[in-house]
């Protein structure tokens, strides 16, 4: 369903849910990043939530990559939420100057689809390894 | 000091020092030891003093040899830096300032000439005055040597607490559920601004915050760093899905922030801390507070 990409594309029903959960080499990330508007396409979702909790380091590549990913889902009709970044993140990206501004955000995935009006309780959150 | 002559140990004014240094090793101990440098600082035992005298001692001889009386960094110098710092530090918790310490240490000099004076009778005038100026110019390195221990030992407690005030400055508050403020106080410089930037981060971490607030009522001025860092501040926690308020922004401040021409963007404000928790608060009432800045983002998205 999801071609090579190690990450699977989760289908939550209308939301769709990727958790990065380590270092992406490059040709990784563009292979989710095709992996991922073809799953929305697909399912016609009206939402994406990115969690990258686990992640240490976001290069600048990976940061135009998950801008990338936004912008195509938003021609898609669907909305990106960034979830769980981590501080040494946050101020790297602040100092490099990629901001994301286009980016939505949000802490935990329950935030994110609390976002997009889908309660899911705590316990789903814990299973989906928000932090 | 590398222009002068050089003072070779074959000098006869070098010699006479050396020799005198040498010879009368105990004497001099003995003598300086009951001088105030050394007296209050070995306080347990005298041979503690004499000990550490003969330190000294050995240590002027070796620089003596080396013939580099006039250099700070002589290697004679440093088997006794870490005695230096020790007793430098003991004077300095007993309240003395720098120039009590350069008179004490001025002191060990004149208890050496009395030595060399009673010696010089059957030596040559020349010769004596030679070995008085050698002797004068290797206590006067080792006192400048003792100052600069001093001082480089105040530079580290000036340095240990500005790191302990740049800890103490800046607390973060958990002021609600999911809700954490903090009050800054004082002068923001780029080092304090980045230790609130990464305090305030964790906490929102460690407390799963959606809103952090900061707090500026404390702080004096306002200029265009310390706005940029609190615009950084602002947008590093807004990636990590927390929406950041700041507060207590007096009249003064926001005219001055106007005249200035700073721009905030996008950066919510509230004049008083206790209106920020009720903005915080209502957002929550109204349900928003989960998605915090889906909101602010997608304002942004559509200017």
């Amino acid at each position: 369903m999801t071609g090579t990409s190690p990450i699977p594309v989760i289908d939550l029903g209308g939301l769709l849910l990727i958790s990065v959960r380590g270092e992406l080499e490059d040709d990784e990330a563009v292979v989710l990043q095709t992996d991922v508007t073809d799953a929305v396409a697909r399912t016609g979702s009206r939402g994406l939530i990115i969690d990258i909790s686990a992640l240490d380091v976001v290069d600048s590549f990976l940061a135009r990559v998950l801008a990338e990913v936004a912008l195509a889902s938003r021609l898609l009709a669907a909305r990106t939420v960034l979830v769980g970044m981590r501080p040494a993140v946050a101020i790297t990206l602040v100092e490099l100057g990629l901001a994301l501004e286009g980016m939505t955000t949000a802490r935990t995935v329950v935030d994110a689809a609390a976002g997009f009006g889908v309660t899911l309780t705590a316990a789903d959150a814990a299973e989906q390894g928000s932090p | 000091m590398s222009d002068g002559p050089p003072d070779h140990p074959t000098r006869p004014g070098s010699r006479v020092v050396i020799g005198l240094l040498r010879r009368r090793r105990e004497q001099i101990a003995q003598r300086w030891a009951d001088l105030p440098l050394f007296l209050a600082v070995f306080t347990v035992t005298r041979d503690e003093a004499v000990e550490a005298c003969h330190a000294v001692v050995d240590s002027l001889v070796e620089v003596g040899e080396s013939g580099r009386v006039d250099d700070l960094e002589a290697p004679g110098f440093h088997p006794i830096r870490e005695q230096l710092v020790s007793m430098t530090a003991s004077r300095g918790r007993s309240g003395l300032s720098i120039g009590q310490v350069d008179r004490e240490v001025g002191a060990l000099r004149d208890a050496v000439l009395e030595l060399l004076g009673a010696e010089s009778a059957d030596l040559d005038a020349e010769d004596v005055a030679e070995a008085r100026v050698y002797m004068v110019t290797l206590l006067a390195t080792l006192r400048v040597v003792v100052i600069e221990t001093m001082l480089q030992e105040n530079q580290e407690i000036v340095a240990r607490q500005r790191q302990q005030l740049l800890e103490m400055a800046t607390p973060v508050i958990k002021l609600w559920d999911r809700l954490v403020a903090v009050p800054l106080i004082g002068m923001l410089d780029s080092a304090r601004s980045q230790v609130v930037m990464e305090n305030l981060l964790e906490a929102i971490v460690e407390h799963n915050a959606t809103v952090a607030i900061l707090d500026i009522t404390g702080v004096p001025t306002v200029d265009s760093l310390v706005a940029q860092h609190l615009m950084k501040t602002v947008a590093s926690a807004r990636l990590m899905g927390a929406e950041c308020v700041i507060s207590g922004i007096r009249p003064a401040i926001a005219q001055t922030i106007v005249q200035l021409g700073l721009d905030l963007g996008p950066v919510t404000t509230r004049a008083t801390i206790a209106d920020a928790l009720q903005w915080a608060l209502e957002r929550d009432r109204r349900g928003e507070l989960p998605a915090p800045a889906a909101r602010s983002s997608a304002h942004r998205t559509g200017t």
